[in-house]
């Protein structure tokens, strides 16, 4: 029988090889077979945690919460320097200069990323903004978020940071940034299920040694991570209070 | 520039120097602190230490009534105890007081950190207000403190 890993929706296209590499060297080094099994979306996802078909998840924020208090799953590690931030942007010709100026009725665009959603409209709220008087739209990627504002069918887009950077320069040019959070503690973790909890400590150790030599360092490049560090229990349920305060 | 007395619900008293001015939110920020059972700092953000003008080792032990304002009223806060204690969260806001005397606003929202079924704690989650929201809350806080006065 083989464990199941899994990582959340929102991780760049860019490193889906890097997944596969790090699922390829993580067997290895922990001789167990394991499968890598990857959602289109977050409700899909949600489905696969409920029918208890997940084992280990590189999870969102959002969704730890429902995994360590109701799915008992716990912390391994979190990536070296890497925070869930948010950015709500604006085309560049656009009248808004600041969120002060939006007004009932703002069109947003942004993906299903929940805590990017969440930290978007927490950021508008100063505004006087929320869910029951602006109108919101949906895409699949966070490049589409970016159309639809040139496109001029939204006023301002939800982007998680990192995929702001990853835009081409020539569609950065067009846009305005209005906000970046600096929120910090907000970031996604790996968690690891009741069936993998035998194997916790050799799994610990192995990504935190992971970038101690070149092939490790090799592998944690094709992801986009400069490392693992520890993230304990109470680092995680730390972050989940924080969480539960945001959620509505 | 003037100084007050602020008596706390235990009935200890402290000086404070208070000046009319505001300092806005930060931008995109979170202020977080944790506290035990009874109030006391046991963490706190960098963005708290940059809001309240103490140092992180001014703040950790200390009770988070160090940053209560003269005009907030006595009953916001045993609105918050009160919801705490049930287990449940708190939202609202709250004119917090620096060290400076300066006074910042803030959307708060309280709830209890809950290990193996047991409250061991709480954490506080500040936003930015809005501050049309803020507006309203100042003349209801004027009224509830001024009731306040009136019973002692
Ligand atoms: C998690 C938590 C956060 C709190 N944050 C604040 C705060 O930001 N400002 C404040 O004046 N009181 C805050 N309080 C309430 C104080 O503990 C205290 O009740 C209040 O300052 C009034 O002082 P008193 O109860 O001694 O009269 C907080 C309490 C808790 C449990």
């Amino acid at each position: 029988m083989s464990y199941v890993m899994t990582v959340s929706p929102d991780f760049p296209p860019n490193y889906l090889a890097g997944w596969y590499i790090f699922n390829t060297w993580l067997q290895r080094q922990l001789d167990l077979p394991i499968h890598l099994e990857l959602y289109d979306s977050f409700a899909a996802q949600r489905e696969a945690i409920a029918n208890d078909e997940i084992d280990l998840i590189y999870a969102n924020p959002y969704d730890a919460s429902m995994l360590v208090r109701e799915k008992e799953f716990s912390a391994i590690a979190a990536p070296h320097n890497r925070a869930d931030e948010a950015i709500i942007a604006t085309a560049s010709g656009s009248e808004i200069q600041e969120i002060a100026d939006l007004q009932e009725g703002t069109r947003i665009v942004h993906t299903d990323d929940p805590d990017v959603n969440m930290i978007g409209m927490i950021m508008l709220e100063p505004a006087d903004l929320n869910t029951s008087n602006t109108s919101d739209e949906t895409v699949d990627s966070y490049p589409l978020v970016a159309k639809k504002l040139l496109q001029g069918e939204a006023d301002v887009g939800f982007f998680l940071d990192e995929a702001y950077e990853t835009l081409s320069c020539l569609t950065k040019d067009r846009l305005r940034v209005l906000i970046r959070s600096e929120i910090f503690v907000i970031k996604h973790v790996l968690l690891a299920g009741s069936k993998l909890q035998e194997h916790k400590s050799r799994l610990e150790q192995v990504l935190l040694e992971m970038a101690d030599n070149n092939k490790g360092r090799g592998v944690l490049e094709s992801m986009g991570f400069q490392g693992w560090e520890k993230q304990t229990q109470e680092d995680t349920e730390f972050m989940i209070d924080l969480m539960d305060t945001l959620v509505v | 520039m003037k100084e007050i007395t602020l008596t706390y619900y235990d009935g200890s008293h402290r000086q404070v120097v208070i000046e009319d001015i505001e300092v806005p939110y930060p931008e995109g920020r979170l202020i977080v602190s944790r506290t035990d059972r009874k109030g006391i700092i046991t963490h706190c953000n960098q963005s708290f230490v940059d809001m309240s003008g103490y140092s992180e080792q001014e703040l950790i032990g200390q009770p988070h009534s160090i940053l209560r304002h003269p005009d907030m009223p006595r009953a916001a806060f045993k609105d918050l105890w009160d919801t705490l204690e049930q287990g449940k969260r708190w939202q609202g806001y709250v004119k917090n007081l620096r060290k400076d005397g300066k006074y910042y606003w803030v959307y708060a929202t309280a709830i209890p950190n809950i290990r193996n079924g047991k409250t061991v704690g709480y954490t506080s989650v500040r936003r930015k207000p809005s501050r049309k929201n803020v507006e309203a809350c100042i003349p209801l806080y004027a009224e509830m403190l001024q009731k306040e006065r009136v019973a002692v």
